[in-house]
């Protein structure tokens, strides 16, 4: 773990990322209790530009608080980021050991729905999924989740296909060892980190996924988000930009963080991937 | 020989990156090697012998740097010149081949243009006059049809034909020094022997100096002029090839040729009995997967092969790569389902036994890997890899691990190390792990698939003698996968030898080596390195 | 020959991914909650009974579900794709129309990231560890964390509403009538912050797979082969390492086409580019669900269609393909 941790501080934008990556999750677990309104309640008078004590990044055209929505919608951001991915690594994962430990008809069958699912353009998919389920918390992770687990079982497939031919794992055969015991204790262990590093990485794709259903108004009509600020202040650009500035900085330094996060991890897990020249 | 050398190297030194185990990867190391000699540099994994070669072409990689000394090469100190000048001299003065044919090549360039610009680079040639010439170049190292084989895409050919066309490169300016890391060591036996006559012949041809690196003592036998020894990047021995491998002097040397397996049969011993282990037309055939257009391909890995061994014998399965020895191995334990035939072990069918019974059996049939870093799970504890036997049994936890500690013991290890982890361990030692954990089961057969082969030659003779050890005392059946003849002179009792899926030719080992009744046989005999030399006892 | 037949796969492996996605359509269909004539109606439709009983009868919808996944079928493939009740057209006259502009717009957003990229990719590679090298990657890192959307509307309120400089949406200027180089120059100047904003994020990507794969590549056996004949690091880098560096990332680049399309969906609705991106926001605001599964249809074709160049494009580019093996 020191190792792990010693390896992962060499890397200077992963250390910053996960400094604001811990801020933006302060800020989505307490922020509420310090901005304790409604985001959706009128704070005060429309269009009121940034930087005032009362409304520090300003109103939108319903006299929203800005400052609030953002807080709140740290929230859904990183919820639906985070289970999303996790629903999404669950089906990639099963999918992808079944496929690369049993190989043969199993693979074949996994293996061209998976393509199947990857040559679908993944972000149109999602917003007809949306749509037709009626946007809502649930339509949303699920269809982050069906358009990302492809990449994972191919991943966590590749690794077992490698890891399943290795010696060690074939002295586990050998000695009698049972298929869980070997899926399980033998290449899972060996295949973690490149699903870690993956994991943190499809975080910050599902949330910028998210934000872009919501600009569409195919978000969650009952929690406030940063894509939908932007989408409903988007016409009042030229009189309110700050309404769709710090919703869109707010997205862009969440993904940033977990982007670095995720090389960092990378660098960290896989030493002698990590990349010369820093 | 009084004349000036074609190159003198003196005091040469590279640094290793800081924090690593040693300061220098080679340190303090002088030879001359003279205009149409060819001079071995010898060592184990470490020695520094490649990082010598690589500093004097000036294609260190990045983390090391030369720290001092001189490499002057027709009275000129490389070292001294600058990035162009050198470069300048690369290709035109200095011709290199490396030891991995198969990824030496850009993939995306026709083999007939990478040996092109060679010419390109150093000459102002027309492009028809290059054209002619590498045509020759390639007819000149005995390539097959080079004016089609030049328009060729190196996954065309064969490992032994990309070497050649490695060394028609090195060659295609005349160059007065040849380097050649380890150009044989990717190769099987019979590709050796003609790429090693092949070097012999340009060099005698040309009169080129050769500066050969390499591990195996068979193939300094076979074409050195001179040899120099290397331990932990220090020259310790030089001298021509008779004294050095007849009348070593330094006592590293010694050990090291001492170490190397004598091609000679051992004491035959003659095993009795009911056979333990009967394979019959056992046959496995692997088919690419193939589309609605795609033709599939058929490769017949192991053809209708019978064998037998019986309690306490060692039965050796030699031959060359792909010639379906690793996949016989696998089909005897079922790590590959078998397409035809039957393997009885004490009268069960292994084949054929369900999964209950099989789990049984397994207890009975173990098996060794090659290759030592990858058959031990680098994220479990020694401990809990050599128990994992016991485990899969359903003992207990506690017993288990008792007896690993007690294993490890046996294979010469600390019994404390079961907390470790196998990155803490050398190759040996991790081997010696590997056989514990074999061995934990107590069972009647070993298979073991070239155990030895990733091991340098002084703990390759350890692992040997480990092996014997163990199948003495456990009155093992042992079915022992090898390419190299020399191991297997010493191992076995009988020999199998192998050749496209199918076996040859089997028999005692005294027979095999003595009197090889195949033409394949023969042909491998012959194309053992250095099979001239006999070691000195 | 065998380059004809690894062709033909591909191209059959295309189609019954296609009837793969219609069949798909059809499940979501049947899988939506409520009617399904009702969702093929889209909610102005579905206000309609004579129009539901129309679908009803057309799909046969009360008949058994594989009678009713033919009839889906048959229509699709002869071009049925239904009826946008909302906008009183057939579906498909709504694609045709709208999928050339999109077509425009991805393909320069195409071409300028994929040039941009591995230009970035490679100058990064080349200085790898300098500053120039830290400032590439940095701003990659950027591009690749940003929403299309804000980049556009930020592209919008600087360029459009502060600066003046560029038309802030649609694909011409209203109100006048341009001919020749004039037409030719204004769709230029409509197309540019678009495709610019669609180009950027997949810049960014672009680059970062040319950077790794360039370092990969460099540090390889045959590049110390060339290294070893005397060969200059330019001609290094020309001959060796830039080809083999960059076929990876174009090909994976083509594969990853469908990633254009579906970031179309929001430029176009940011810049209100007349396209099918714009029209599936349209039909999502209007819960036009035939439309909206056009758009699915006609998106997931262009996909296997570009995959399918550029399977061949590989297939000619890198000798080792032609078994397909």
């Amino acid at each position: 773990m020191t190792e792990f941790w010693r390896r992962y501080r060499r890397n200077k934008g992963a250390v910053a990322g996960l400094v604001v990556l811990a801020l933006i999750l302060l800020v989505a677990a307490l922020g509420p209790l310090a901005w304790p309104g409604s985001p959706w309640d009128m704070a005060g008078v429309p269009f009121q530009p940034p930087f005032s004590a009362e409304h520090p990044l300003g109103t939108d055209t319903l006299g929203r608080d800005v400052a609030t929505g953002i807080v709140h919608g740290a929230r859904v951001s990183l919820l639906i980021g985070f289970v999303a991915t996790l629903a999404a690594l669950g089906v990639g994962v099963v999918v992808g050991a079944v496929a690369g430990y049993f190989g043969g008809r199993v693979d074949d069958v996994a293996m061209r729905l998976t393509e199947f699912f990857q040559t679908i353009p993944s972000f149109v998919f999602a917003v007809v999924l949306v749509a037709i389920f009626t946007p809502g918390i649930g339509s949303i992770v699920a269809a982050i989740a069906t358009v990302s687990w492809p990449a994972v079982a191919r991943l966590v497939r590749g690794e077992f296909l490698t890891l399943r031919t290795r010696e060690f794992v074939q002295a586990s055969v050998v000695l009698g060892r049972s298929a869980r015991h070997i899926i399980f204790v033998e290449i899972l262990p060996n295949a973690i980190s490149p699903i870690i590093v993956s994991g943190s990485l499809m975080v910050a794709t599902a949330i910028l996924v998210e934000s872009s259903l919501s600009f569409l108004g195919l978000g969650d009509p009952n929690m406030m988000s940063w894509g939908y600020m932007i989408g409903a202040s988007r016409s009042v650009v030229r009189l309110a930009w700050w309404c769709s500035f710090f919703p869109g900085l707010a997205i862009l330094l969440t993904v940033l963080a977990l982007n670095l996060v995720g090389e960092g991890l990378s660098d960290a897990l896989n030493p002698r991937l990590s990349r010369e020249g820093r | 020989m009084t004349t000036e050398p074609l190159l003198r190297v003196r005091d040469l030194r590279v640094a290793l990156p800081a924090g690593g185990d040693r300061a220098n990867a080679v340190d303090d190391v002088g030879f001359d090697l003279a205009a149409g000699e060819i001079l071995c540099i010898v060592g184990e994994s470490g020695s520094g012998k490649s990082l010598t070669a690589s500093a004097i072409m000036g294609l260190l990689p990045r983390s090391v740097r030369v720290a001092g000394g001189s490499v002057e090469l027709g009275g000129t100190d490389l070292l001294r010149l600058s990035e162009d000048e050198m470069r300048d001299r690369r290709g035109r003065l200095v011709g290199m081949i490396f030891q991995e044919p198969m990824t030496a090549l850009n993939p995306l360039m026709r083999v007939g243009d990478q040996i092109d610009e060679v010419l390109a680079v150093h000459t102002d040639l027309p492009e028809a006059a290059r054209r002619q010439r590498v045509v020759e170049l390639m007819a000149s190292v005995n390539l097959p049809d080079p004016e089609q084989l030049r328009q060729a895409f190196p996954f065309r050919l064969s490992g032994g034909q990309r070497q050649r066309v490695m060394i028609a490169m090195a060659l295609a300016l005349g160059p007065s020094l040849l380097i050649a890391d380890e150009p044989t060591t990717a190769l099987d036996v019979t590709t050796q022997k003609q790429i090693l006559a092949l070097i012999r012949q340009v060099q005698a041809e040309r009169g080129m100096g050769v500066l050969f690196i390499t591990h195996d003592f068979g193939v300094v036998a076979e074409i050195a002029d001179r040899v120099a020894v290397m331990q932990h990047g220090r020259l310790v021995e030089i001298g021509p090839v008779a004294q050095v491998l007849n009348r070593p002097e330094h006592p590293y040397t010694r050990s090291l040729i001492a170490a190397v397996p004598r091609l000679e049969p051992r004491a035959a011993r003659v095993v009795d009995g009911v056979p333990t282990l009967v394979a019959r037309a056992l046959t496995k055939t692997y088919r690419t997967a193939g589309g609605l257009f795609v033709r599939r391909r058929v490769v017949e890995a192991v053809k209708s092969v019978d064998l037998e061994i019986r309690q306490g014998e060692t039965l050796g399965v030699v031959g060359e790569s792909g010639s379906g020895k690793s996949t016989l191995g696998r089909l005897l334990v079922r790590l590959l389902p078998a397409d035809g035939g039957s393997v009885a072990f004490r009268g069960t069918d292994l084949l054929t036994a369900p999964p209950g019974r099989l789990r049984a059996l397994r207890r009975d049939v173990q098996m060794v890997f090659q290759d030592p870093y990858a058959s031990l799970n680098p994220r479990r504890r020694i401990g809990a890899i050599v128990a994992d036997g016991l485990l899969a049994q359903g003992r207990p936890r506690a017993e288990a691990l008792a007896r690993a500690a007690e294993l490890l013991g046996l294979v010469g290890l600390d019994p404390a190390g079961v907390d470790r982890y196998p990155h803490e361990f050398s190759g040996g030692q991790r081997q010696r792990i590997g056989i514990a954990r074999a061995l934990a089961l107590e069972p009647k057969l070993l298979i073991a698939d070239e155990p030895v082969s990733a091991l340098d030659v002084s703990v390759q003779a350890q692992v040997l003698d480990l092996l014997n050890d163990v199948r003495r005392r456990f009155d093992l059946a042992m079915l022992f996968i090898t390419h190299d003849l020399r191991v297997a002179a010493q191992v076995c009792d009988r020999i199998a030898v192998m050749r496209r899926g199918e076996i040859v030719e089997t028999g005692p080992t005294a027979a095999i080596f003595g009197a090889p009744q195949h033409p394949y046989t023969r042909e491998l005999l012959d194309a053992v390195p250095g099979r001239g030399w006999v070691a000195p006892a | 020959m065998e380059r004809l037949e690894y062709i033909a796969q591909r191209l059959l492996k295309g189609v019954l991914v296609l009837i793969g996605i219609v069949v798909l359509n059809f499940l979501l269909i049947r899988l939506a909650p409520g009617d399904p004539a009702a969702v093929m109606a889209g909610e102005a439709g579905a206000a309609d009974e004579l129009f539901l009983q129309q679908l009803r009868q057309q799909f046969g919808l009360d008949r058994p579900l594989w009678e009713q996944l033919w009839a889906y079928l048959s229509n699709i493939l002869s071009f049925d794709f239904g009826f946008s009740y909302r906008q009183q057209r057939p579906v498909i006259d709504l694609l045709a129309e709208r999928l050339p502009p999109t077509l425009l717009l991805t393909g320069t957003a195409f071409v300028l990231s994929l040039a941009a990229g591995v230009t970035l990719g490679v100058m990064a590679a080349r200085r790898a560890g300098r500053w120039s090298d830290s400032a590439i990657t940095v701003v990659a890192l950027f591009f690749y964390a940003t929403p299309l959307f804000w980049v556009g509307l930020m592209g919008v309120f600087l360029f459009s509403v502060t600066l003046g400089w560029l038309p802030a949406f649609g694909m011409a200027s209203v109100g006048v009538t341009l001919t020749g180089f004039d037409h030719v120059a204004d769709l230029a100047r409509h197309l540019l912050m678009p495709a610019l904003t669609l180009a950027l994020f997949h810049m960014a990507v672009y680059a970062r797979m040319t950077r790794a794969s360039m370092l990969e590549v460099r540090d390889q056996d045959f590049v110390r082969t060339a290294r070893a004949k005397g060969v200059g690091e330019g001609r290094i880098l020309r001959r060796h390492v830039l080809r083999n560096a960059i076929l990876p990332v174009v090909t994976i680049a083509g594969m990853k086409a469908g990633y254009l399309l579906g970031g179309s969906i929001v430029v176009e609705t940011v810049f209100a580019w007349p396209g099918i991106g714009r029209l599936a926001y349209e039909a999502v605001l209007q819960r036009d669900y035939n439309v909206l599964l056009g758009v699915f249809l006609v998106t997931s074709a262009v996909v296997i269609a570009v995959n399918l160049a550029t399977d061949v494009v590989y297939s000619l580019v890198d000798p080792r393909i032609e078994l397909g093996a």
